[in-house]
């Protein structure tokens, strides 16, 4: 089975700063992998370099089947990222925001139905990005996520922002996503509820995966959801 | 990439449409530049009637740059700039949208403009063809240098003082050309100019940055 991720003694540098250094890490398909570790550990930057938006330097970086060395812009499509930012247009509406996306991402979604499972309701559907709640923000910003055809998510402490409601919701979809064949790598500091999410963890410290390792023994199954 | 430039264009149209930053804003600090100048220059005394081609051009230049500062800025905010990376749309799509909706805005304000001038400064237009063929070639080449170099400073901190200082001596050739063959439109000029080569000069500076634009905005991006 081909990993969805693979880095082998991946490097990447912010400038000079070495964030990421002899990084090895394999994620199957249908894998939920959590990224633990504190303030500046290197996992929002991990998550960057996954999507193609960070250079990775030196090492070896394959995600779904593209080479981030040789031709990282061609992975990206496939990709969703949710970073900290939500990535809102302020004068565009929240439907005009998701139905952008997704048109610019080739993904034929729905955009209601985007909407509703993100937990936005028809009244946020006509308001502009400007006069959103963090949380409403946040909730477009998974409507977004949701609308494209994304075969890898990439998720920067997801569930911040969010009621209970809207987590546990994000729970669910995230689930849903991986049993119709998505692969998820979360970063979270909310360790219990991730931890429960997540069918491995990695933890990252000073630039480095600590363990345990993230290479594969080539016998994993992607995760059944019931 | 055609697609991918209306689906731009379109959003960064509705934005403007939307904030109203272009109608309420742009489009006043134009006309203002107008009326400053024939304050300065007492319209009885036919300076103004002289100089009116390169006093438009001049106020139009300046509007240009508010508009391109304007559409760099509503990618800037809140993570738009990482999820336009990876959005999939093509670099040159990119490039070719916001510069559409910037050279829309421009037409729209050198109307806006145009009548001013006509009322303010007491010139008639002859060649309504020269001067919409002068705007539309001129408009481009501006749109288009502006989109480039609005990428080129979007990375950088100190991109609101950058703008104008790397564009506008780029732009210069524009504005010369366009005041030239803008002239040869109005009766009350004493110049005698063939427009048709100011013309040419301006086709080849839109057309030179649009495919300049094309290929190097990509790499802007990624900065």
């Amino acid at each position: 089975m081909d990993a969805v991720v693979h880095l082998r003694d991946a490097v990447c540098l912010l400038g000079r700063f070495p964030a990421l250094a002899g990084v090895d890490l394999d994620v199957a398909p249908g894998e939920i992998v959590l990224l633990t570790g504190p303030n500046g550990a290197g996992k929002t930057t991990l998550l960057r370099a996954l999507a193609g938006l960070v250079p990775v330097t030196a090492g070896e970086a394959v995600v779904l089947g593209h080479d981030l060395r040789r031709d990282a812009r061609a992975l990206r499509r496939d990709v969703g990222l949710l970073g900290h930012g939500a990535a809102l247009y302020d004068d565009l509406t929240v439907a005009e925001n998701v139905r952008f996306w997704a048109r610019a991402g080739r993904a034929g979604g729905d955009v209601d139905a985007a909407m509703a499972r993100a937990g936005l309701d028809s009244r946020v559907r006509d308001v502009i990005g400007a006069r959103l709640s963090a949380g409403q923000r946040r909730r477009a910003a998974l409507a977004v996520l949701f609308a494209r055809a994304a075969r890898l998510w990439l998720l920067d402490e997801p569930h911040a922002g969010l009621d209970a409601a809207g987590r546990d919701a994000l729970d669910a979809e995230i689930r849903a996503a991986v049993a119709s064949g998505t692969t998820v790598v979360v970063a979270s500091h909310e360790l219990d509820r991730a931890s429960a999410l997540a069918t491995r963890t990695v933890t990252v410290a000073g630039g480095h995966l600590l363990g345990p390792s993230g290479r594969l023994s080539g016998e994993e199954e992607p995760l059944r959801v019931p | 990439m055609f697609r991918d430039a209306l689906l731009v264009a379109g959003k960064d149209l509705r934005i403007e449409r939307r904030s109203r930053v272009g109608l309420q804003q742009i489009v006043p600090f134009a006309v203002l530049v107008i009326v400053l100048f024939a304050f300065a220059l007492d319209p009885d005394r036919g300076v103004l009637t002289r100089a009116a081609a390169g006093l438009f051009w001049v106020a139009v230049l300046f509007s240009a740059l508010l508009a391109v500062q304007r559409s760099q800025a509503v990618e800037g905010a809140d993570g738009v700039r990482d999820a336009v990376r990876l959005s999939g749309l093509d670099p040159a799509g990119i490039f070719l949208g916001k510069a559409l909706a910037v050279a829309v805005q421009l037409l729209v304000l050198e109307v806006v403009l145009g009548v001013s001038v006509v009322l303010l400064y007491d010139v008639e237009v002859v060649g309504l063809g020269v001067l919409a063929g002068t705007a539309v070639a001129a408009t481009a080449g501006l749109a288009a240098a502006g989109s480039l170099y609005g990428a080129l400073a979007a990375g950088l901190r100190v991109r609101e003082t950058l703008l104008p200082l790397l564009l506008l001596p780029v732009v210069a050739p524009v504005l010369i050309a366009a005041t030239r063959a803008s002239e040869s439109a109005l009766t009350s000029t004493s110049f005698e100019v063939s427009a048709g080569d100011w013309l040419g000069l301006l086709g080849v500076f839109a057309a030179l940055y649009v495919a300049f634009g094309l290929f190097a905005y990509g790499p802007l991006l990624e900065d």
